[in-house]
């Protein structure tokens, strides 16, 4: 019989894949079948932990965001739109579901009974092949689609290595940890480690985690005569112990071990340290299960002896950027892992430097990074921004500290040279004499940028305002951040200038929606990402959040996870601007490792229909956050 | 079957429509309710001499539209009016298959089991099936009715009372986007969503319930 809803259905999925593999009959026998389901905003569809539904699911209309609960932070994964497939691996895998799926805004979706597609799996390889591929990267950020064809591709790629595409999948871990009670003294838990050829063991009290003893506990506590071999393991241990769920995945797990810089994650039940421990993970079954991975990068980079080490490891790490990339691992992943190893390289450095100064410095200072660098978002090799704050000294000790500190940053900035971070050519870098300063200098410099906004001191607030400290004194640091507030404070003006500045930015789009490129100069014809779609996105955080007074957010991403919070009403909004920035930046990572630049400038003509859509998505919060800012400082008038 | 009270004899598919509906356990849960959403194409809207081209009618169950549960069936016609042909695209002689009124009143009454009816405007498909029914010597339905008009103006807040909302000031209002429409599965899929996006509204106030909702349909309550 005629069954127009069937048709249409079936009309909609054949355009996305794995559908559009099905045969006819196939695909005709699933459209018939599909259970249409309406959910309202911010309304689950499922959440993290819960069994699997009898259905996976498919956007026909709206969105719906994959979410992971971690450290009680909801992580957005993922978004889903249009022809999207969602919550179909536990399926299959019978497995609980990995994630929670909420309605970003309400959303028309069809659920696919999933014993159809289990026959249909059975007889269609390519289908078959398009799900292990999915599913081993287990989620897809927007731009997975943009390369519909790598898709197929990946699996070529997945045959050949089995492990680069473990990041996202669960860890494997020691189900049987050794254990031990707190009545034990250190020498019986030394002997039971010997035994077992564990390089760790867990205290336990009542199957509870309370406490782990690694090797380097024994080396450092024991082995220097410090504590007595005869005293109890508590006297020792590291406690409390940090305690994770089982679902952990590896690129979770190397994150969580390199933040809390420990190489021991606790397995529990429920994840808390209050129920009972089912396992322990150690850094080394990271490493076994792939030999280039970032903590271990990162270990070897406090262990360079030279810059030609940490110049192999910053390349290590330009290979690890590339692999993330190709298996579509979450930007906020990457960015967090590569600059952590980008903050490991530049400490050795400056470390390597001290090192060669005839002595120690003669006040206390620090190091800090600015820009991109600064707001850790950089993951292409771009130039080097920095800039070094020393502690205010007498008039006459002033001439041979600066000189010093000069001496110091010209060995660092050229030691970052060599391992690949090229010279800035505006020369802002610690080794120019107007970027290494004492405090005060640096006070009244911010002060006089604040007070007298020329175009040029607007340009310089933009850049010295997005600092981390990489090294030395953090109070230094601080002192500046509340001189800077309170200079704007005394004149609030200058935030109306900063928003004049952020508006700046040239548009991305043009009257018609077509892409505005550039009109002359070497990048002619092609479009400006940086400066067309990540600055504003970057100008506008900063902004913000410097009129609500926050200090030490100097990350665009949680520039806004802040702003969410302290301008609920806002919420949609700024959601909205992460997810562009994170795409926008996935992007720009994509194209600068494709073309072996800087990923600023693309070529539209190598754009394939889907990735300028995407683009063009990515726009619209771009407007609608400079409207705001247009409203909020009355800008137009000042224009 | 319980017959003996009856005055004079129905056919059994009649019979087991009112025992069903008067005997269903099922609309005591909301979950567990089947919805069946309808929408009917006419030669006309003069309920003598006009007569239905064409059932569609889509299930819902639980907050979900049942795709496999949906039924179309186009009704031979003797009664033609050209005039509505370019409203609804049936022409007298398409090739559609098509049935005599009577075998598509009995799909439609067997389909329809104890399921309540939603529609919109619902009190003109029901007359027009309950025509048809007439000419049968059965009817009128038994079956519980809902309004998508009526539900939306409980739900809304601004005083409605004498406006009628048509389909597609409901799909604005609801952002349901309108494909297909008339053609009567394509009017009962936009009607289903209508009323899965009300049933979303509704369930926020008030815990939901069938009683509730026939409440809105006042113009229906028997």
């Amino acid at each position: 019989m005629k069954n127009t809803i069937a048709e249409r259905i079936y009309d909609f999925l054949k355009n996305f894949p794995p559908f559009d593999v099905l045969e006819k009959d196939q695909l005709f026998k699933i459209a018939s079948n599909v259970k249409v389901t309406y959910i309202e905003k911010d309304n689950f569809v499922f959440k993290q932990d819960e069994n699997p539904h009898e259905y996976f699911y498919v956007v026909k209309d709206g969105a719906i965001g994959l979410y992971r609960s971690m450290d009680h932070e909801q992580i957005l994964v993922d978004i889903c739109d249009e022809g999207d497939i969602f919550g179909l691996r536990p399926l299959i895998q019978n497995d609980l579901y990995l994630m929670s799926a909420k309605a970003n805004e309400e959303s028309i979706l069809y659920a696919v009974s999933v014993e159809i597609l289990k026959e249909i799996i059975e007889t269609n390889d390519k289908v078959k092949k398009f799900l292990i591929a999915s599913f081993s990267s287990n989620i897809k950020t927007p731009y997975a689609k943009g390369t519909n064809g790598q898709l197929f591709a990946n699996i070529e790629m997945l045959q050949t290595s089995n492990t680069s595409f473990m990041e996202i999948q669960s860890a494997e871990f020691s189900k049987k940890p050794i254990t031990t009670l707190k009545t034990s003294t250190i020498k019986e838990a030394a002997q039971i480690m010997s035994e077992k050829r564990v390089g760790s063991i867990l205290i336990v009290e009542n199957r509870n985690p309370i406490g782990i003893i690694t090797d380097k506990d024994l080396r450092s506590k024991i082995a220097t005569g410090l504590v007595s071999i005869d005293e109890s393991v508590t006297a020792i241990m590291s406690s409390p112990v940090k305690t994770f769920k089982q679902k952990i995945t590896v690129a979770e797990a190397q994150i969580a071990m390199i933040k809390n810089k420990i190489t021991h994650l606790c397995i529990t039940k429920d994840g808390t340290n209050k129920t009972e421990l089912i396992g322990v993970m150690s850094e080394h079954d990271i490493v076994v299960l792939h030999g280039n991975n970032p903590s271990l990068l990162i270990k070897k980079a406090y262990r360079a002896k030279d810059v030609n080490a940490l110049k192999f490891i910053r390349e290590k790490a330009s290979d690890l950027l590339q692999g993330y990339i190709e298996q579509d691992i979450p930007i906020t992943f990457i960015s967090k892992i590569i600059s952590e190893i980008n903050e490991a390289i530049t400490i050795k450095t400056i470390e390597l430097s001290l090192e060669e100064m005839d002595k120690k410095p003669p006040v206390k200072f620090g190091w800090i990074a600015l820009g991109s660098q600064g707001r850790k978002e950089q993951l292409l090799m771009t130039d080097q921004d920095n800039a070094l704050v020393f502690e205010d000294v007498s008039l006459e000790k002033y001439q041979p500290t600066k000189q010093y500190f000069l001496q110091l940053s010209k060995k660092i900035t050229e030691k970052l040279n060599v391992i690949g971070f090229e010279y800035c050519p505006a020369d802002m870098m610690a080794n120019n004499p107007k970027w290494c300063l004492s405090l005060t200098e640096w006070k009244n410099q911010f002060d006089t940028w604040i007070k007298s906004p020329t175009e040029d001191a607007i340009m310089m607030c933009t850049i010295f305002f997005d600092y981390d400290l990489v090294y030395g004194e953090k109070k230094l640091v601080n002192a500046m951040s509340d001189s800077i507030y309170e200079s704007i404070k005394s004149f609030e003006i200058f935030l109306n200038f900063l928003g004049r500045n952020a508006l700046r930015n040239p548009p991305p789009i043009g009257f018609f929606r077509q892409f505005l490129v550039e009109n002359d100069g070497a990048h002619k014809d092609q479009f400006d990402l940086k400066s067309r779609a990540l600055m504003p996105l970057v100008d506008a955080a900063r902004l913000l959040t410097l009129s609500h007074n926050i200090k030490d957010k100097n990350n665009t991403v949680s520039r806004y996870k802040k702003l969410m919070k302290i301008e609920p009403k806002n919420q949609d909004l700024y959601l909205s601007c992460i997810d562009s920035f994170n795409i926008l930046l996935q992007f720009r990572t994509q194209q600068g490792l494709k073309n072996n630049d800087s990923g600023r400038y693309v070529d539209l003509n190598n754009l394939n229909k889907f990735e300028k859509l995407k683009l063009k998505g990515c726009f619209k919060p771009i407007r609608d956050v400079q409207e705001l800012l247009n409203i909020r400082y009355n800008l137009a008038q000042m224009m | 079957m319980i017959r003996f009270f009856k005055k004079k004899q129905t056919p059994k598919y009649w019979d087991d429509h009112i025992y069903k509906v008067r005997n269903s356990k099922k609309y005591a849960n909301f979950e567990n309710i089947r919805f069946v959403a309808l929408d009917t194409e006419t030669t006309g809207f003069d309920y003598e001499n006009d007569r239905i081209l064409c059932i569609g009618a889509v299930a819902i169950k639980n907050n979900k539209i049942l795709v496999s549960d949906s039924i179309e069936i186009y009704v031979k016609q003797d009664v033609f009016n050209k005039e509505t042909v370019k409203i609804h695209g049936i022409r007298k002689d398409g090739n559609e298959t098509k049935f005599s009124e009577e075998e598509a009143i009995i799909k439609f009454i067997d389909y329809l089991d104890d399921a309540v009816i939603v529609a919109h405007h619902t009190a003109f498909d029901i007359n027009m099936i309950n025509m048809a029914l007439k000419r049968l010597k059965i009817g009128p339905i038994e079956s519980k009715q809902l309004d998508t008009n009526y539900i939306h103006k409980k739900i809304a807040k601004t005083d409605t009372y004498k406006k009628i909302f048509s389909l597609e000031e409901l799909c604005e209002i609801y952002n349901v986007k309108m494909h297909d429409r008339h053609t009567a599965l394509g009017d009962a899929l936009i009607t289903a969503y209508l009323f899965l996006k009300q049933t979303a509204k509704y369930k926020k106030n008030n815990a939901l319930n069938l009683l509730d909702l026939i409440n809105t349909n006042y113009n229906l309550i028997k």
